[in-house]
Parts: structure tokens; C-alpha cells; sequence
């Protein structure tokens, strides 16, 4: 009897310090997740927290030696009422609205076009071009805006802000057609035959079937064309150089930096304005966003 | 409704596979045709040229009597149901029935008469307002049908449409298919590697191996008169047993069949003719599982005894397969289910001789 006892005792721990060491395991392993989370988390979110306490500060409260620099001790959205009166500030923002809806438009015309052809219609040479696609999109268009520079010149655009609805598409375009062949490719083939038999041509078929049920897919390449659009800085820094015609990524600098003399209350007032459009945009579709990369990146 | 004829196609891939060589099909009007046969035999390929799916690379396709090779799928008057069903997911069943309808520009009057209908005969009614991802697989296959019924075609194509269900639904589902044939009557092509489904939907059965048609027949024909070797062990479950052999002569002026030299079996007199000029070939000797069976001792006729070594045993409750192995080659009885019978134990059979079939060693063609 005491033997049984002594076995039985003896098997019981030896059970359950094995599940404790599991559940234990994956205490640590969530800890370790979190601890690498909270850096990164610290790490990206340091400047926008900084953005917005100096954008709710006075000139003078910034230019103060005293005080911290993560407090504001008196609010004040006089930097963001600043701007919205200002009419260059209107003028940038009105041009970043027209050149990223006349992008995202004209490149994901171009995009789903192009990737239903190269999917789908299966003609001579597809996939060669289909590659072609994507090595287009892995040239740094650093390298390509002096090139352009001439071009550009050459029909006349230089300092018009439809410069750059003619070249941001060059940026966008490779990427939002890569995504949207992956999406359409991971399309069951049988989809368009029974269309096909159904009575649809090709164009019947893209819209009335594929735009339908690729629609994440289209989500995650138009966030990413306008992603392109309304934070591109180098192009417009090039090729723009009056007010009239200046974009919000170039022109918060060149109107809010005089000089030596750096307005950081407006700057930062600015910046978020500015970023006041993509974080909605990421904010409602970010699930789209997300689903449309994936299935661009195991398909593609 | 009309009738398909399919006269020396030839589908050739890049590369010069021929997954098509060359076959003549007549389909009758109002006909249930079932092509039938392995994976890459050229089924799904044939169908496909028919839907005009595939382009062909020679020969010629007719539909109601007029050349369809250069007509595309839409302008051929034809519906299709695949084995993914091929629903559109973002559409709901009565728009996913309705799609062929609404490009042909129907009035919507007639559209919703037409889906109503069709809804009626699978019994989709309720699911009308439901996207397919609501539906389970039945239900989205009896849709994927709906939307083939619906265009009222000259001839449905079925490109193996059971292949996704469990063996349940299976069974359900090709009685509803069988049903709804014999409702709207519209000539069917169908095509499947299941034997079994062939065999009980069909009018007509196409055997098909390696590009070409092995046999074309009632499923009744192909089951007792197999033309080849590949047909009498396609059709049938389990499948017929084969066993090398050679035809020697037997008692009293007759014919037999000699196994090896244990077994030999004697020639019902009826077909002593036909297979004297095989005489001394090699041949190979074929039986089906179920006219090998448990001994009697009152035979008839054609009934001769066979003494085997069993291997395998399966209880199937009517029945039971009992297998053993004669030489290298493996064969199979079904045996009553009170036949007694274990592994290693000597078992008493009947072959049924007026049942046999006798083929050409070399080309496999039935003598």
C-alpha cells in the first residue's frame, strides 16, 4: 500500500512540472514578444509624440531653454490655425489632392489593365514581360530623376505640378501591376471559363468578375500608389520651384524654413496635417492592405 | 438541344504531346454520354474542345449539325459545370444563376421565371439570396447545375462535378443529376474517372486511355463484351482478374484454358470455334470477381472447380472478397458472407466459365 502511495506521489509532480515548464515556456516567449514590441513600439512612436507636443507649442516656448522638451505648458493651436488661413498652405495641400488622385487613378488604370492581360490572356511573350515588370520597379528612381529631368524639360513641365502625374505612375505602376498579378493569378482559372461560357468578353469579364473579387488586391495597390504620390519628396524637390505649382512635401520646407530661421511649432503643425489623409486611409483600410500584400507576395 | 459530333480531333500541346489522338464520337440528341478513363487519358481535354476551351489542333467539332472550331465558347450555346463549381464568390446565388442570362439581355421578367425554376427543380430556393461561401458543397454544386440549367443550352458539359463531395453527397448528387436529365432532357456530355459514376449515369460510356477511345458502348455492353484488356479492367469493381494462360485442347474434342499446371479449365463448348485458332498463343484468361465464387456441389453447365490458397479476407456484409494469388498475379472472388474462409486455408470456388473472357496476350483486344 505504501509503495503504490510512494509511486503515485513520485509520478504526479514529474507530470505536471512538465506542463508547468510548457505553460512557463510560453510565458517567457510572450514576454520576450512583448519586451520586442514595446522597443519598436517606443522607437516609432518617439517622433510622431514629438511632432505633436512641438506642434501645440509657441514659438517661444520652444526657443526657451527652460522647461522639458516632451511637455507643453501652454497649449495653443495657434500653429494649425496658422496654416489653414495660409493660402500657400491651401495651395500645397490642393495640389498634393490633385496630383495623388490623378496618380492613383491613372496608375491603377494602367495596373489592372496590364495585370489582367499579363495573368490571364496568356499571349506570346507574358512572362517575360511580367518579369520585366518587376525589375522595372527595383531601379531606384534616384537614379532616374536626372534623366527625367530632361525629358521632363523637353515637353515643358518643368515647375508644373502635371510633371509629376506623368512621372509618379512610372514609380507606382511596376509595384500596384506586381501586386495585381499576384491577386488576379491566385483567381481559379475556371472563374473566366465560366465567364467565358457564360456570354462575357474579356472586359465584361475584369468588370463584372475579377475588379469584384479582387478588390482587396486593388485596396492595397491604390493605398500604395497614393502612398507614392503624397510622399514623394525628391521628384518635386526637382522639378518644382514656385509656390503655385509646389506640392505639401516640398513646400512645408521651403515656406516654413526661411533662411536659418526653422518655424518647428508650424513645421510640426504641418507635417501632421499632412499626414492627416494616409493615417485615415491606413486607419479604414488597413485590413485590405494587408490581405492584398499577402496575397501579392505568395502568388507573385 | 442537339446533337455533338466529334470527328478526328487532334489535340496537340507545344512540345508535340498529343493528349487527343484522333478520336470520332457521334453524341445523339437528348443522349447522356459519359467519357470515362485514367488520369491523362484525354477526357477533360476532349470536353474542353468541346466547350471550346481548348483550340483544336485538327480534325472538327459539330454541334446541331454546324462546325464549332473557330466559334468561342459564348456563341456555341452551351453551359458547363466544373469540378470547383466555379460560382462567383461575390455574387449571390440567383445573380450567380443569372449572370449568362443578364449578358444575353433576357428581360428581367424572364430571368427571374428562368432562376425560379431551376431553383425549383435542385431545390436551391431558399439559398437564392446567399453568397456560395455561405453554402456547403452540395448546395454550391447543385447552384453551379442551376446556372447551367438556366441558359436552357443545347448540351451541358460536366467536367467530373462530384469529385469534390464526400462519397455521401456523391451518391446523392449523381441521382440529382441522373433526375434532372431526365427532366429537361438536354444532351450531355460528362465526364468522370469514376467508373462507378459512368456506369450509372450513362447512356452511353466512352472509354477512354492514352488519347484514344478504347470502347464505346451501353454501360451493360461494356461490362459483358469488353473490347480490350483496358476496358475489362477499367470497368467493374473490383476489377476483373487476369491471369496469363494458354488455350490447349481439353477432354472429349474440346477446348481448355491452362493456367498453369495445376489449374486447368475447360472451354464452354459455345466457344470452342472462336477460340480455336488461338490455340497454343499466349493468352491471358479473364474472370470477374463475381463469377468466381463459394463451390457447389450441384454446378451447371460452364460452373468448374478451382482449389486456391487464401490470402486476404474482406467482410463486406452482403458479401465477402476473398484474395488470393495465383503464381504472381493477384485475383479475387466474392463469396457469400457464410462461406467460411481464412487466410492460408484452401478454399473451394466455382469459376463460372460461360462468363470468361479470353484476350490477345500482346494487344489486349478481346477474342
Amino acid at each position: 500500500m505504501s509503495v503504490t502511495t510512494v509511486n503515485a506521489a513520485a509520478a504526479k509532480p514529474a507530470h505536471i512540472s512538465r506542463r508547468k515548464s510548457l505553460h512557463q515556456q510560453r510565458l517567457w516567449a510572450l514576454w520576450g514578444s512583448y519586451l520586442a514590441l514595446a522597443v519598436f513600439v517606443v522607437i516609432f512612436l518617439v517622433p510622431p509624440a514629438y511632432t505633436v507636443i512641438t506642434s501645440l507649442k509657441t514659438s517661444a516656448e520652444i526657443s526657451a531653454q527652460s522647461g522639458s522638451p516632451w511637455w507643453v505648458n501652454h497649449p495653443t493651436l495657434e500653429n494649425f490655425w496658422y496654416l489653414i488661413t495660409y493660402p500657400n498652405f491651401q495651395t500645397y495641400y490642393l495640389n498634393s489632392i490633385m496630383v495623388t488622385l490623378l496618380t492613383v487613378t491613372v496608375s491603377m488604370t494602367i495596373s489592372v489593365f496590364a495585370a489582367f492581360s499579363l495573368s490571364r490572356m496568356g499571349f506570346w511573350g507574358s512572362q517575360t514581360l511580367s518579369t520585366g515588370v518587376f525589375l522595372t520597379y527595383l531601379v531606384p528612381p534616384s537614379l532616374l530623376f536626372i534623366p527625367l529631368f530632361q525629358i521632363v524639360g523637353m515637353i515643358g513641365l518643368i515647375n508644373s505640378f502635371w510633371c509629376l502625374v506623368l512621372l509618379y505612375p512610372t514609380l507606382a505602376v511596376p509595384f500596384c501591376t506586381w501586386i495585381m498579378i499576384g491577386y488576379f493569378s491566385s483567381i481559379p482559372k475556371e472563374l473566366d471559363e465560366a465567364a467565358l461560357i457564360d456570354g462575357a468578353g474579356y472586359l465584361q469579364m475584369l468588370f463584372k468578375i475579377f475588379i469584384p473579387v479582387a478588390m482587396p488586391g486593388i485596396i492595397a495597390a491604390t493605398i500604395f500608389a497614393f502612398t507614392v504620390s503624397w510622399g514623394a519628396f525628391l521628384y518635386p524637390l526637382a522639378y518644382l520651384y514656385t509656390s503655385n505649382q509646389m506640392v505639401l512635401t516640398v513646400g512645408i520646407i521651403s515656406d516654413l524654413i526661411r533662411g536659418d530661421v526653422f518655424q518647428w511649432g508650424k513645421i510640426m503643425a504641418a507635417n501632421l496635417l499632412a499626414s492627416l489623409p494616409p493615417i485615415l486611409i491606413y486607419a479604414f483600410l488597413m485590413d485590405y492592405y494587408v490581405a492584398g500584400l499577402t496575397a501579392g507576395a505568395t502568388k507573385g | 438541344m442537339a446533337e455533338v459530333s466529334v470527328r478526328k480531333v487532334v489535340k496537340e500541346y507545344d512540345g508535340g504531346v498529343q493528349a487527343v489522338k484522333g478520336i470520332d464520337l457521334d453524341i445523339a440528341d437528348q443522349e447522356f454520354v459519359v467519357l470515362v478513363g485514367p488520369s491523362g487519358c484525354g477526357k477533360s481535354t476532349t470536353l474542353r474542345m468541346i466547350a471550346g476551351l481548348e483550340e483544336i489542333t485538327g480534325g472538327e467539332i459539330l454541334i446541331g449539325g454546324e462546325v464549332v472550331n473557330d466559334v468561342p465558347p459564348r456563341d456555341r450555346d452551351i453551359a458547363m459545370v466544373f469540378q470547383n463549381y466555379a460560382l462567383y464568390p461575390h455574387m449571390s446565388v440567383f445573380d450567380n444563376m443569372a449572370f449568362g442570362l443578364k449578358l444575353r439581355k433576357f428581360p428581367k421578367e424572364e430571368i427571374k421565371k428562368r432562376v425560379d425554376e431551376a431553383a425549383r427543380i435542385l431545390d436551391i430556393a431558399p439559398l437564392l439570396d446567399r453568397k456560395p461561401r455561405a453554402l456547403s458543397g452540395g448546395q454550391r454544386q447543385r447552384v453551379a447545375m442551376g446556372r447551367a440549367i438556366v441558359r436552357n443550352p443545347k448540351v451541358f458539359l460536366f467536367d467530373e462535378p462530384l469529385s469534390n463531395l464526400d462519397a455521401k453527397l456523391r451518391v446523392q448528387m449523381r441521382t440529382e443529376i441522373k433526375k434532372v436529365h431526365q427532366t429537361v432532357k438536354t444532351t450531355t456530355v460528362y465526364v468522370t474517372h469514376d467508373q462507378i459514376e459512368a456506369m450509372t449515369l450513362a447512356d452511353r460510356v466512352v472509354v477512354m486511355n492514352f488519347g484514344i477511345i478504347e470502347q464505346v458502348g451501353t454501360p451493360q455492353e461494356l461490362y459483358h463484351h469488353p473490347a480490350t484488356r483496358f476496358v475489362a479492367g477499367f470497368i467493374g469493381s473490383p476489377a476483373m482478374n487476369f491471369l496469363p494462360c494458354q488455350i490447349v485442347d481439353g477432354n472429349g474434342g474440346g477446348l481448355a484454358v491452362r493456367i498453369n499446371d495445376q489449374i486447368l479449365l475447360p472451354v464452354p463448348p459455345a466457344r470452342a470455334d472462336r477460340y480455336r485458332p488461338y490455340k497454343g498463343k499466349k493468352m491471358t484468361f479473364g474472370i470477374r470477381p463475381e463469377h468466381l465464387f463459394e463451390y457447389h456441389e450441384q454446378g451447371r453447365p460452364g460452373y468448374e472447380r478451382v482449389d486456391l490458397k487464401v490470402d486476404v479476407v474482406e467482410p463486406m456484409g452482403m458479401e465477402t472478397m476473398v484474395h488470393f494469388f495465383v503464381g504472381n498475379e493477384p485475383v479475387c472472388a466474392r463469396v457469400a458472407p457464410e462461406t467460411h474462409c481464412a487466410p492460408e486455408e484452401m478454399l473451394p470456388l466455382t469459376a463460372d466459365m460461360t462468363n470468361m473472357h479470353l484476350m490477345d496476350g500482346d494487344s489486349g483486344k478481346v477474342v
